[in-house]
């Protein structure tokens, strides 16, 4: 038990750093928060007293359902196409790389320091070589005539190809639709973990959002008129470039988790007669399973916020390659909305949170059981 | 003059008197901080006017604080945190119109230069027009230092003579010629990234609306959505057809280039592309590479001009003021312009000094019909420019002439068009 003078020693300690940072990162969040629901922006924004009135939630309204901000919206679609490419692309690559290096190649430091050394570099650099490398008329489009065949035309970071197009009036059917999948998967685990009376109530949810998405969802009126959302083939080039930065970093977590391995666990095994596959699938993968929830969770937020890499790559007026970081800073120091650009601040800040709060939680609960 | 401008330099003169500087007139000290975006090729004509500035003002040090990002994208926002943390710099460059007045002017946030204009006798240097774009009901709050024009149309004279075309006069001749260049395997008109498309779009409107009803559009007297305005979006359309697929991913340098390198015809950009291809690429003006109002728009000068103000509560006002007197003289006029591969505002200034280019844009200055660019900030404020490139990504999208002109409409209502 700690002595009452320690605990004041220990509280005078942290506190500069409390009140720096109830100033500097809650206070300025309350304030962005308190800008989102005010209407700063409309005529004279940068007056040195400007006048401000509090309009509630129109901004977020606007950014969803209004005529004029389709970009927002594209920018959303862009930024969850990007997420999941760019997390999934540097897990795979990262676990291919680590398991590979895993297996005691000669000049394993070499290859690691190779495949690590893209993470040194900052956005700006790696989007500038990959900006030269994608331009459609140089770089990776003219590799192929070096050996007679013909050139790519794919205009990477500008193409305006669009595939998997939907309508956004359909967004609250596909929410209700997205909502009943996530009920019915945890019904299926809880029925399978023996929880019967959860299961049932995960069932009956699962059923009730989807009739909720066929009939009161479809009702909803989100637009007056239909306007189609698709992923934007020109952020393949984004992806490349987020990919080969940052799977040297997912390759570093894995080879960690796989030299974290105790050799009696893999003997083990192989005791029991496992091949190297079944010792790969059923031994090594799952027990990487918490570090590849961290690199989700490191790399999805990176993915959530992304400015630079993209700003350099493609410039902050190409819409298709555009999300609500660009916006936001091409709204609120562009255009003078800081209203509009405080909130599509807000509703990143708010992705950012679903992504991490679990996590935090989940992690300071771990360390209280320890 | 009027009452306002009168206090204003009866106050100028008791300031003057109380610091003593006064003593002899055009005395000042301390340090001027000049922001802009001047860093790359446009460097050493700002250095230029800097260091004689500083020559014939010794007791006066210029900070030149520039941040670089081509069109200010960048140092305009650094501007925007610098004013809204109350740190102004002594002075800042701004395109003259509304990108200043819609967003510092109303914001009270500058002073009115009429008693300056007065004093210097600007009012009769200066194009009417072009007082009348940098000025509100209360007056004129920006000197300007050059002018560029936007509606200019590049060629390279002996690739036009082996395709055997002419240079086009309206849009109806460029469509005519531009399948002949296309069965050649030329591109007829080449385009750069996404402003670029605003750009031409402005060349566009305004042989399509003519001056009046396109200043009309930025007085709100001539809605978007108007039949005519909206023809502007079809002919854009049109004349898209004939564009480079991967235009969204050349500068404007290298649209030019293609031109240059005979890979297209045609090129509309301001004429910025003049001092590139002179100094850059050492093509001759005239006979290496050749210059046209853009289609349909002989006769208008559709301009843009780089332009500096007094803020309000400025640090060294005295200073400022006589940078401003000097930045508007024919003097340092015509030393920056020659330099930047810019004509001066002045009506006055020294054509001996300018290249081949720059004398024929500087006639047609004097001669034409002078109106404001909008990809440039003279028309519309910075709101209505920043959402603008959503009407013009509905019509990339869609190439629904309508539905781009609604968006246009509904922004230009959004933004205080013509309020």
């Amino acid at each position: 038990m700690k002595s009452r003078q320690e605990r004041l020693i220990a509280l005078a300690m942290v506190a500069p750093s409390l009140v720096l940072l109830a100033i500097f990162v809650y206070g300025f969040i309350g304030q962005t928060i308190y800008v989102s629901m005010s209407d700063w922006g409309r005529g004279a924004a940068l007056a040195l007293d400007p006048d401000i009135s509090f309009i509630g939630l129109d901004n977020f309204k606007d950014l969803f359902t209004g005529f004029l901000d389709v970009r927002f919206r594209q920018d959303m679609v862009n930024m969850v196409a990007l997420s999941i490419l760019f997390v999934g692309g540097c897990l795979v690559v990262g676990l291919v790389l680590a398991t590979l290096l895993d297996q005691g190649v000669r000049g394993e430091g070499f290859f690691r320091t190779v495949f690590l050394f893209p993470m040194s570099l900052s956005f700006i650099v790696t989007g500038t070589i990959w900006r030269w490398m994608l331009q459609p008329r140089g770089g990776i489009n003219v590799l192929p005539t070096l050996v007679g065949l013909p050139r790519i035309e794919f205009a990477w970071l500008t193409s305006r190809e669009q595939i998997g197009r939907w309508n956004w009036q359909d967004v609250p059917t596909l929410l209700g639709l997205l909502l009943a999948v996530v009920f019915f998967v945890l019904a299926a685990r809880w029925w399978l973990a023996g929880a019967r009376r959860r299961a049932a109530a995960g069932g009956v949810l699962a059923a009730a959002a989807l009739v909720w998405a066929f009939t009161a969802a479809t009702k909803i009126e989100v637009l007056p008129f239909p306007e189609y959302h698709g992923f934007n083939l020109a952020l393949i080039g984004i992806v490349l470039a987020g990919v080969w930065q940052m799977s040297g970093y997912t390759m570093a977590l894995f080879l960690a988790g796989l030299r974290g391995i105790p050799d009696e666990v893999r003997e083990a095994a192989r005791v029991d007669g496992a091949s190297w596959w079944q010792l790969y699938r059923h031994v090594e993968l799952p027990l990487l399973k918490p570090i590849i929830w961290s690199a989700v969770i490191i790399l999805g937020h990176i993915a959530l916020k992304a400015f630079d890499l993209i700003f350099v790559m493609a410039g902050p007026d190409n819409a298709a390659t555009s999300v609500p970081a660009i916006s936001m800073y091409l709204t609120a120091f562009r255009g003078n909305q800081f209203a509009k650009g405080a909130a599509i601040a807000v509703v990143l800040l708010t992705l950012v949170s679903v992504l991490i709060v679990p996590y935090l939680v989940s992690t300071l609960r771990s360390r209280e059981e320890n | 003059m009027n009452r306002r401008s009168l206090w204003l330099s009866a106050s100028l003169v008791l300031v003057l008197l109380l610091t003593g500087a006064g003593a002899a007139l055009g005395q000042v000290s301390g340090e001027v901080e000049i922001f802009s975006w001047w860093a790359g090729d446009e460097g050493p004509a700002l250095e230029a006017i800097i260091a004689e500035f500083e020559r014939q003002n010794p007791g006066v040090r210029i900070n030149n604080a520039t941040v670089t990002g081509g069109a200010g994208v960048n140092a305009k926002a650094v501007l925007k945190t610098r004013m809204l943390g109350g740190d102004p710099p002594s002075t800042f460059q701004v395109h003259a119109g509304q990108e200043l007045i819609g967003t510092w002017v109303i914001a009270r946030r500058m002073e009115n230069l009429d008693w300056l204009f007065e004093e210097e006798g600007w009012y009769d240097v200066f194009p009417a027009a072009l007082i009348e774009l940098s000025s509100t009901d209360e007056g004129v709050w920006s000197v300007p230092v050059n002018i560029h024009r936007s509606n200019v149309l590049w060629y390279i004279p002996a690739n036009l003579e082996r395709w055997g075309v002419s240079v086009p006069k309206t849009w109806d001749e460029f469509l005519e010629i531009a399948p002949v260049l296309q069965a050649q395997g030329i591109i007829p008109l080449s385009l750069g990234e996404n402003w670029t498309a605003t750009h031409l779009w402005e060349s566009v409107a305004l042989a399509v609306l003519g001056p009046e009803k396109w200043s009309a559009l930025w007085t709100g007297e001539l809605a978007f959505t108007d039949p005519e305005a909206v023809a502007v979006w079809d002919l854009f359309g049109e004349i898209l057809q004939y564009t480079n697929a991967d235009a969204a991913s050349l500068s404007w340098q290298q649209a030019t280039d293609m031109v240059v390198n005979g890979d297209a015809a045609f090129n509309i950009m301001g004429d910025w592309a003049a001092g590139y291809m002179s100094t850059t690429l050492g093509l001759e003006p005239g006979t290496g590479f050749g210059w046209a109002a853009s289609p349909g728009t002989e006769g208008i000068f559709m301009m843009l001009s780089d332009a500096f103000g007094l803020p309000v509560g400025a640090p060294n006002r005295d200073g400022v003021i006589a940078w401003l007197r000097w930045i508007g003289s024919r003097e340092a006029q015509d030393i920056f312009n020659p330099l930047k591969g810019s004509i001066a505002p002045r009506l006055d200034s020294d054509l001996s000094k300018y290249d081949a280019y720059g004398q024929s844009a500087a006639r047609d200055w004097q001669t034409n019909v002078i109106v404001g660019s909008l990809a440039h900030g003279v028309t519309a404020n910075e709101q209505f420019m920043n959402d603008f490139a959503t009407a013009m990504e509905i019509f990339l999208a869609t190439r629904n002439s309508q539905a781009a002109a609604n968006a246009a409409q509904a922004i230009a209502i959004q933004s205080g068009i013509g309020r």
